[in-house]
């Protein structure tokens, strides 16, 4: 018998896509210069056309910005600021399919994820930080704060709303204004949002947003009317970005790469630690900077664990990310794809033994099957370097402290995960790794309140909870 | 017996073999489950499932005020659901107290259900307090009125105190009665055991013992045949397979009253144990209740809208 689930895709009728869109300053669209296409990842069907932001747009940006910071937005009191993420919040939540679907088809991950994780948690964090506006001297800077003024920001493409969410809700909450920046693959529903600022009567040029790709961040980056920077994306970018702003005024958090490990004991649950192995290198295809994308196994269990994992990845549903039953959608882009491809290359002529589910990839779009490598050790460059797609790298280990070896042993120091039964187990191998996130017998999971960040060349500082809210402000006697 | 090479009978071994599980992570299991029942099932695969999930019905009566004239009923629903349309399959078995097996295996005969199995609930059914002895002959009663399915209920005491080997020392000897006469399920009442891990536990206990079927619940406590509950069983019999070779059912009974609930269980079957386990030789759901709700939505998917529940027969 045989029970085949018949297509089941999410409508696109609820997103209405225009052909060509500007830039949002000062609380209006306004028409862009020069424009680059959009594309669907899954289908390279050319969705819109985006405008690439010079000089003049940012300055404009920045001008905005500056204006809606001294004439309002920090004048205002927190209880009021707070009305207005609130609101945006609200508007989140209603029109959470419209988001859900337009962030599936511009970014190619499956429906299930951007409906049930991206979309909920973006409205959650405007909902928590809506709620310390007016309650900033509980933030640990003492009673008196001030915000930085005008920050700027750039997000990645992995997480489009969900990143903006957490770079604006914060920063609004603290009373700064904003310039954002979307990814250039990935603009849709940042410009979204920007009618939600629009339909919640946001006051202008609170928040601008202007699409284009790497010469705009550095503009951004390098303007002298910007006091704040905040970058999630490549460790290489995150580099450049500390020495542009070393010899400024500005003050930056960066949030970059990693290369989780993911420990899996042999007192586990095996059955849950398969489920968090795969949630933690195939969730978003792998494009999450705290991707477990090292599996540091035991090696008692390994041939248990890496044949239930087989069994189980060849259930992972590969395909249209608008189908409702998808697990694991397209790549973002052919740049990415090759990169993966590239990655895995070298993991094959380094001797490692590559195995990939074994299921039907469409013919158009970029595609890659979820993969995993064994006989991987920690001189291979796929234990090194971040590949981030769904390829994950397995290693063994012996003994508790030379899993803990294994793992700190990199110049990452994002996120990490243990599987044990074993309380004390699990406290010990806490304290021991090298992350910023830690998570016991689960993976992946976000939730507003908890501080997100990393250690080593993972970046610098925090987002979420106090400590995250506390970076888009600066304690009186401090400036 | 062997106890396919795991164990030899004695509680030492036993002990040693349950303690080589691993644990079930009850947020991870909730999870997984959870996760499953958001699949989307729809038109032709929502038709198969709907008629899969039909076949695959232990239709159940478990009343104190069960009569012949109730259980005739019953038997005539189960080979034919809905005298209107022929190509509805009948139900897998009938679930019924030993007493009424005699009147139930009769009647199905009677009217061409022959190929539709009598499960006699056994064991001092629901509680299982009751001594061997009793018990012992409640299995043979059931048998020798001509049950082909044995659906016996685990000491549950003794498995919360920690007394496995009396557990499963009664599952083999209600194996040994049962023979080739029946097929024997054991049920767990996973409400009473509480934790996944027991339920674990319990499961693999169960197959060792010989059992042929595992079965969550006796659908008088509650909570019964949840989807994690279901999941950490179809893990346990997937597991099994692996080492052993042999393929054992599972039965979830009670709480599952309408066609959503029973496309998930189908769903938990399909991406956990396989879809080698999508046959009523391997999977069963007991209920009363659900059977006509999944006439009724094949009736919508045939007709495009629902109709009135007088178009379903009440028994």
């Amino acid at each position: 018998m045989s029970f085949e689930y018949a297509p089941a895709p999410e409508s696109r009728s609820v997103v209405s896509i225009k052909p060509k869109y500007g830039h949002f300053i000062g609380g209006k669209f306004v028409t862009g210069a020069k424009h680059f296409p959009t594309i669907n990842p899954a289908t390279e069907e050319v969705l819109s056309h985006i405008a690439l932001a010079g000089k003049a747009e940012v300055d404009a940006a920045v001008k905005a910005a500056r204006q809606a910071y001294t004439s309002t937005w920090s004048k205002m009191a927190g209880k009021e600021r707070g009305k207005y993420l609130f609101r945006i919040a609200r508007i989140l939540q209603e029109r959470a399919r419209e988001f859900a679907v337009l962030e599936t088809l511009d970014n190619g991950k499956p429906i299930r994820e951007s409906r049930d994780v991206d979309v909920p948690l973006a409205a959650a964090h405007f909902f928590y930080h809506a709620g310390w506006a007016d309650k900033l001297e509980f933030a640990g800077l003492g009673t008196s704060t001030k915000p930085h003024g005008v920050a700027g920001q750039i997000i990645p493409w992995n997480f489009p709303l969900l990143m903006l969410a957490w770079k604006v809700a914060p920063a609004l909450a603290a009373g700064n204004t904003v310039v954002l920046k979307p990814a250039e693959s990935t603009s849709l529903t940042a410009l979204l949002f920007a009618e939600v600022c629009q339909q919640a009567e946001l006051p202008a040029g609170v928040v601008n947003i202007v699409t284009g790709d790497g010469s705009t961040g550095a503009l951004i980056v390098n303007h002298p009317g910007i006091d704040k920077i905040a970058f999630t994306g490549s460790t290489e970018v995150g580099k450049l970005i500390a020495r542009a702003v070393a010899p400024t005024h500005k003050s930056v958090t960066l949030e970059l790469g990693g290369k989780a490990a993911n420990i899996v004991f042999e007192d586990a649950a095996i059955d849950e630690a398969i489920e968090g192995i795969v949630n933690g290198i195939f969730f978003n295809q792998g494009h999450v900077c705290c991707a477990g994308s090292r599996l540091i196994l035991q090696e008692s269990v390994a041939e248990e664990v890496l044949d239930k994992l087989k069994v189980r990845m060849a259930k992972i549903r590969v395909g249209d990310p608008l189908d409702k039953n998808t697990d694991l959608g397209a790549i973002n882009s052919k740049e990415q794809l090759l990169k993966i491809r590239e990655l895995s290359a070298i993991g094959d002529s380094e001797g490692a033994q590559r195995w990939s589910a074994p299921c039907e990839l469409p013919k158009k779009g970029f595609w890659f099957a979820p993969t995993i490598f064994t006989g991987v050790t920690q001189s291979h460059r796929i234990a090194r370097e971040e590949i981030f797609g769904p390829v994950l790298s397995v290693l063994t280990f012996r003994t508790p402290q030379e899993a803990i070896d294994k793992a700190n042993n990199t110049p990452f120091g994002l996120s990490a995960g243990i599987w044990s039964e074993k309380g004390s187990r699990i406290l010990w191998a806490s304290q021991q790794l090298r992350a910023g996130v830690v998570w016991a017998n689960t993976f992946n999971k976000f939730d507003p309140t908890s501080p997100f960040g990393g250690y080593k060349e993972s970046g610098w500082g925090r987002e979420g909870g106090r400590h995250g809210l506390s970076a888009y402000l600066k304690g009186v006697g401090h400036e | 017996m062997s106890y396919y090479g795991l164990v030899d009978g004695s509680d030492a071994s036993l002990k040693g073999f349950l303690k080589t599980l691993s644990g079930v992570d009850q947020v991870g299991a909730d999870a997984r489950a959870a996760m499953l029942a958001t699949r989307s099932i729809k038109t032709t695969s929502k038709r198969w499932a709907i008629d899969t999930a039909i076949s695959m019905v232990d239709l159940t009566t478990l009343e104190g005020a069960d009569t012949p004239g109730k259980v005739q009923a019953l038997c005539t629903k189960a080979v034919r659901p809905d005298p209107s349309d022929s190509t509805v399959p009948s139900v897998g078995a009938v679930c019924v107290y030993n007493d009424m097996v005699g009147i139930a295996r009769q009647h199905l005969d009677l009217i061409g259900g022959g190929h539709v199995g009598v499960a006699a609930v056994s064991t001092a059914f629901p509680s299982g307090r009751a001594s061997i002895e009793v018990k012992i002959q409640d299995t043979k009663d059931a048998l020798d009125a001509g049950a082909s399915e044995i659906d016996m209920v685990i000491d549950r005491g003794a498995f919360l105190s920690g007394k496995y080997i009396d557990v499963f020392n009664e599952i083999v000897l209600i194996r040994e009665l049962c023979g080739k006469r029946a097929h024997l399920k054991v049920i767990f009442e996973t409400g009473e055991l509480v934790t996944y891990d027991n339920v674990r536990k319990a499961s693999f206990l169960a197959m060792v013992a010989g059992a042929d079927f595992i079965k969550t619940s006796t659908g008088k406590v509650a909570p019964a045949a949840t989807p994690p509950v279901v999941l950490v069983m179809l893990e346990a019999v997937r597991d099994f397979y692996a080492m052993t070779q042999v393929r054992i059912g599972v039965k979830p009974a009670g709480g599952i009253r309408n066609t959503k609930d029973a496309i998930k269980q189908l769903v938990l079957v399909n991406e956990t144990a396989g879809p080698e386990w999508l046959t009523p030789s391997l999977f069963r759901i007991g209920a009363s209740a659900l059977l006509n709700d999944l006439l009724m939505q094949r009736m919508k998917m045939d007709d495009g809208y629902y109709a009135s529940p007088a178009y379903v027969t009440i028994d």
